[in-house]
C-alpha cells in the first residue's frame, strides 16, 4: 500500500448525501478478479450518458476545472451499502487519495485505510463552506497534512481533524496489516489452545 | 457491572490488545466469488497458506444463473469469477459448495442452514449482509477484500471496538406485517446512518416471539441502518433451529455448547451506549418510495413532497430520489403500478418467506402486465418448497420458479430490471441502478410483493381480498 503523508491538490465537490457503493462502482464491474483498472468505471451511471461511453458534461468529474482532482468533497454517509472494496479501488485508480465529508459508512471508511486513501470527517459547516469556496474559485486546492492532522485552505484557514492513532500510523507508513498481525502468531496459537478447552465445538472439523 | 451480549462475544475473542487496536479472533469466514479473488491472489503472491481451511466455507452465489444451470454460465466474465473461486478453494483446501451442489445458495442462507453459523461466534464475510448471522447471537459483520485476505492468512482481524445500541421492541406484530416491515420501519426512524459505529442488539418480547427466519430478516438489514452488526440473544427458538443441522455439534458436545450459549444473553445491569424503544403493535406494512432503505413509509401513505423537507440537503435528497423513481409528490403508494416482482435474496429467500408469499396467491393469477419470479435462497430451501408444493402454487399463479442465488437483488447475473421498470422486491437495497441500470426498486415484505404481483400495483395486504 502506498503511504499517505501530505497531499496538496485540486478538490472536486459532489453535492449529494448517502452516496452508496453501488453508485461509486456499479455491479457489472465487480466481476473482475483484479484490483486495478476500475477508475474508468468510477461513478459510471452518473459519469456517462446512456450510451455508456460518452462523458456526461453535467457530471462534476467530467468538467475541465476539476481535471486532475485528487480530493473529493461530499456529504454525509459517503460509501454506504455494500462492503465491496472495489469502491476504494475505483476511487484510487481514478486518482482520489482523500475524501472530505461529514460522515462515512463504516465498512467503506475501513476499506479506505487498506488502500492508502484518507477519509477525513469535518463538521457540516466546514463542508458547507468548502462547497461554496470550490464553486467560487476555479482550481481551488486543499492541502492535507496527515501527520499534523490538518486541512489547510488557500486563504490559510487551518482546520484540524480527528483520526484513530493506529490507522494514522498504518497510513503514514503504508504498513501491511497481515505482516504486522503475523508478528503476534504465538499469541494466536495460545488463544486457539485455550479456546479449544473452553469451546471445543468451534474447532471440530465441520466436514463440508 | 454486567455485560451485553455483544461485549461477551467480543471479550471471548480478544487475542491481544495491540497498539491502538484489538486483535480479534474470527471463528468462521464465508467466502463468495465476488470479493475473494484478489484476497487469494494476495496470499499467493506472499506465499501464505489459509490458516484454518476448516473454519472457512466457500460458495458461488452472486453470479450464478437461476435458469438452465446445468449448461453452465454463459457470461464469460461471470464464469471466470466462479471458476476462480473453485480453483482457489481447491488450491487452498477450502471446502466449497459448487454451483450444482444441492447445498449451494446465498452465503447468508446456507451457513445457518448447515449449522456453520452458531451462537457466540465471530463470523465474517466479504459481504455487508453478513449481519444476518447475528440472529443467532453471533458477532457477524461484513468486511472488504483486504480483510478477507487478513482473516484467511491469520484467522484474526485488527478491530476498534464498536459501541452498543439496544433496540427494545414490544407489542405484537399486527396481522399482515412481518419482520421485514418491522426492520424497514426501524430504518425509516433511524435513517441509513443512524446505526453507524454501533452493534445493534434487538431485544424485547416481540423479538422473542419471532422465528429464526424472521430474526435473520431483522439482523440482515441492520447494515441498512449503517450498523456494524445486529445481534439477538440465543434462546430455545435458536437451539431448536440449530439442533441436528449437518455442522452443529452433537451429543454431549451439543449439551455443553447449549449451556455456554445460554449464558450469552445480556446481563440485566448491562450498559448500552444508546437505547431506543419501538412499539410494534401499530406497525403498518411498509413500502420504500426512494433510493435508500430509509426512504420508507406505510403503504397507506402518499409519496412525500420535497417542498415540505426541513432543510436544503434533505430537499435535494427527496427530489433526486423522486426524479430517479419517476414519482410525483402526493401519489398514494398503493396506486403505484408495477412491472416486475422479485421474491428472494438473503433478506427474504428462506422457506418461511416462500410459505408466506405462497399463502396469499393460492388460486390467483399474476396480473397480465407483471412479470414475477421466485428465487429460493438455497438448493435446500428450493427442495423443501417443492416438497410442500409451493413451486406449483407459484407456477400456477404465473410466477417463474428459479434456481437459487442472489439473482435480482443486485443483478450480477442476467436477472435485471430494464431502465424505467418498477419492481416490488423483497430484497434489501433500493439504490439507484441496484437491480439494473434505471430500474426502480420498492422494498416490501414477501406477502406484499406476492399480492402486488396479482393486483398489478401495491396493495394494503391487511385489507386486500
Amino acid at each position: 500500500m502506498e503511504a499517505f503523508t501530505k497531499l496538496d491538490a485540486v478538490a472536486a465537490p459532489i453535492d449529494r448525501a448517502n452516496i452508496d457503493t453501488d453508485a461509486i462502482i456499479p455491479k457489472q464491474f465487480l466481476k473482475t478478479i483484479k484490483r486495478t483498472g476500475l477508475g474508468v468505471s468510477l461513478f459510471y451511471d452518473w459519469r456517462y450518458l446512456p450510451d455508456g461511453k460518452t462523458p456526461n458534461p453535467e457530471f462534476i468529474l467530467n468538467q475541465e476545472r476539476y481535471k486532475g482532482t485528487r480530493i473529493l468533497v461530499t456529504r454525509q454517509n459517503f460509501g454506504s451499502g455494500s462492503s465491496r472494496e472495489h469502491a476504494p479501488w475505483a476511487l484510487l485508480d481514478f486518482g482520489i487519495r482523500a475524501i472530505l465529508a461529514p460522515s462515512f459508512a463504516d465498512i467503506f471508511y475501513n476499506n479506505c485505510f487498506k488502500n492508502g486513501i484518507l477519509p477525513v470527517r469535518l463538521a457540516e459547516d466546514q463542508i458547507d463552506r468548502l462547497f461554496r469556496d470550490i464553486q467560487a474559485t476555479v482550481g481551488y486546492r486543499i492541502a492535507i497534512d496527515l501527520s499534523a492532522q490538518t486541512v489547510t485552505l488557500p486563504d490559510q484557514t487551518r482546520w484540524s481533524f480527528e483520526i484513530d492513532p493506529f490507522r494514522k500510523k498504518c497510513l503514514l507508513e503504508g504498513l501491511d496489516d497481515i505482516a504486522l498481525t503475523l508478528t503476534h502468531k504465538d499469541r494466536v496459537r495460545q488463544y486457539e489452545e485455550r479456546r479449544k478447552g473452553e469451546a471445543p465445538w468451534l474447532f471440530m472439523h465441520h466436514g463440508a | 457491572m454486567g455485560r451485553t451480549l455483544f461485549e461477551k462475544v467480543w471479550d471471548d475473542h480478544v487475542v491481544t490488545e495491540t497498539e491502538g487496536a484489538t486483535l480479534l479472533y474470527i471463528d468462521r469466514q464465508l467466502v463468495h466469488e465476488v470479493t475473494s479473488p484478489q484476497a487469494f491472489e494476495g496470499l499467493r503472491l506472499a506465499g501464505r497458506p489459509v490458516h484454518r481451511p476448516d473454519a472457512t466455507l466457500a460458495v458461488p452465489d452472486h453470479n450464478v444463473p437461476t435458469t438452465d444451470r446445468a449448461h453452465g454460465i454463459s457470461d464469460p466474465v461471470s464464469a471466470l469469477q466462479v471458476d476462480t473461486l473453485e480453483e482457489n478453494a481447491r488450491a487452498f483446501g477450502v471446502p466449497i459448495f459448487s454451483m450444482n451442489d444441492i447445498r449451494q445458495g446465498i452465503v447468508h442462507v446456507i451457513a445457518p442452514e448447515q449449522g456453520f453459523t452458531l451462537p457466540g461466534m465471530t463470523l465474517v464475510c466479504g459481504d455487508s449482509h453478513t449481519s444476518t448471522h447475528g440472529a443467532f447471537g453471533a458477532l457477524a459483520f461484513g468486511i472488504g477484500t483486504s480483510e478477507v485476505e487478513h482473516v484467511l492468512a491469520t484467522q484474526t482481524l485488527l478491530q476498534k471496538k464498536p459501541q452498543s445500541f439496544l433496540i427494545r421492541i414490544t407489542g405484537t406484530l399486527p396481522h399482515g406485517t412481518t419482520a421485514k416491515d418491522l426492520v424497514l420501519a426501524l430504518i425509516g426512524r433511524l435513517g441509513t446512518d443512524g446505526g453507524t459505529g454501533y452493534v445493534l442488539e434487538f431485544a424485547g418480547p416481540t423479538v422473542r416471539s419471532l422465528s429464526m427466519e424472521a430474526r435473520m430478516t431483522l439482523c440482515n438489514m441492520a447494515i441498512e441502518a449503517g450498523a456494524r452488526a445486529g445481534m439477538i440473544a440465543p434462546d430455545a427458538v435458536t437451539f431448536e433451529y440449530l439442533k441436528n443441522r449437518p455442522m452443529s455439534p452433537r451429543g454431549e458436545m451439543w449439551d455443553r455448547a447449549v449451556a455456554a450459549w445460554q449464558a450469552l444473553a445480556s446481563d440485566p445491569d448491562a450498559h448500552y451506549d444508546r437505547t431506543m424503544d419501538f412499539d410494534a403493535s401499530t406497525l403498518v406494512p411498509q413500502v420504500t418510495w426512494g433510493t435508500n432503505p430509509g426512504m420508507v413509509l406505510p403503504v397507506t401513505s402518499r409519496v412525500p413532497d420535497p417542498e415540505t423537507a426541513p432543510d436544503a440537503v434533505s430537499r435535494a435528497n427527496i427530489k433526486n430520489a423522486l426524479d430517479y423513481m419517476g414519482l410525483r409528490p402526493g401519489t398514494p403508494l398503493d396506486s403505484l403500478k408495477i412491472d416486475r416482482v422479485f421474491i428472494g435474496s438473503c433478506t427474504n429467500g428462506r422457506i418461511e418467506d416462500l410459505r408466506q408469499a405462497a399463502s396469499v396467491i393460492r388460486g390467483r393469477k399474476v396480473a397480465p402486465h407483471v412479470s414475477a419470479m421466485v428465487v429460493p435462497g438455497s438448493g435446500l430451501v428450493r427442495m423443501q418448497a417443492e416438497k410442500e408444493g409451493l413451486d406449483r402454487v407459484f407456477s400456477e399463479a404465473g410466477f417463474e420458479w428459479r434456481e437459487p442465488g442472489c439473482s435480482m437483488c443486485l443483478g450480477m447475473n442476467p436477472d435485471q430490471l430494464a431502465p424505467g421498470e418498477r419492481c416490488a422486491s423483497t430484497s434489501n437495497r433500493n439504490f439507484e441502478g441496484r437491480q439494473g441500470k434505471g430500474g426502480r426498486t420498492h422494498l416490501v415484505s414477501p406477502t406484499m410483493a406476492a399480492a402486488a404481483a396479482v393486483a398489478g400495483h401495491f396493495v394494503d395486504i391487511r385489507t386486500w381480498s
